[in-house]
């Protein structure tokens, strides 16, 4: 991998993060305050559905994830398995494809 | 004045090892020569325990994430298996296990703003109080949500 690619994606890291960091903060605020008033579906359902402000912001949150956690992976995979090249770029590739139609689909699941 | 003056220590120089940046900076060690794949100055220095901290709590919120996108898409085949779903979590031990994945949530957390510090900001000799700040918020992130949930 040449060097542009990589400061891309130490970039790319960098900037999910951020995203992450503010992100994060929102969810896990959000999730003491949706735990206080217990969770049984039809609470946490009849709050999400049909929330497109907070669909939007989620689908964000996933972007930003399928970003960041294979470009971590990449880094520990490569390090503990000495693993570098191609295939380790294609594999972290389809995880990141991988992550980001699940959790898409986990937000169309809660707030379509 | 020509005559070589011998280090008191002995230098483990890092390019000793194998490969080039960013491959390698694995020194040789000094007794055997052999090459060191695990450098054992680094464990007792605060920061090492920041880095592993980290890492796995990285490795465990990616092996985490396509288990909480499957439990939320269980709301796709119907309320009902949501409900199934979230019955599960009345159970004491999936509570303990919340507070833990809240725990190292918030350590990645803060381990990653310290690093983004470190990188874009000049704040060198203050490491030691952002590694206490991260301990700091992670801890109070966690007992936040404990006191919640119990």
């Amino acid at each position: 991998m040449n060097a542009r690619s990589q400061v891309l994606i130490w970039g790319a890291q960098r900037i999910s993060a951020m995203v992450l960091a503010l992100f994060v903060i929102v969810h896990l605020v959000t999730i003491i305050y949706a735990v206080r008033n217990g969770l049984t579906a039809a609470e946490i359902l009849g709050r999400t559905r049909g929330d497109a402000l907070w669909a939007g912001f989620y689908a964000l949150f996933v972007a930003a994830l399928a970003i960041h956690a294979p470009i971590g992976l990449r880094t520990i995979l490569s390090e503990t398995l000495n693993w570098r090249g191609r295939s380790l770029e294609i594999v972290m590739l389809a995880f990141g494809i991988l992550l980001a139609l699940w959790g898409w689909r986990a937000v169309w699941a809660v707030f379509a | 004045m020509s005559e070589r003056v011998k280090p008191l220590t002995p230098t483990l120089s890092p390019g000793a090892g194998r490969g080039c940046y960013p491959f390698t900076f694995s020194p040789v060690h000094p007794f055997t020569g052999l090459l060191m794949k695990n450098d054992f100055r680094a464990r007792s220095h605060p920061a090492y325990w920041a880095f592993l901290v980290h890492r796995v709590s990285g490795l465990l919120l990616t092996v985490f994430l396509p288990l909480h996108f499957w439990a939320l898409g269980q709301a796709l085949r119907s309320a009902e298996a949501f409900d199934g779903f979230l019955r599960w979590t009345e159970y004491p031990l999936v509570k303990f296990a919340e507070i833990g994945l809240i725990l190292v949530l918030a350590a990645h957390l803060t381990g990653g703003v310290r690093l983004l510090m470190l990188e874009f900001l000049a704040w060198r000799d203050w490491q030691k109080s952002l590694l206490a700040v991260a301990a700091g918020a992670s801890l109070v992130a966690g007992l936040a949500f404990a006191l919640n949930v119990v």
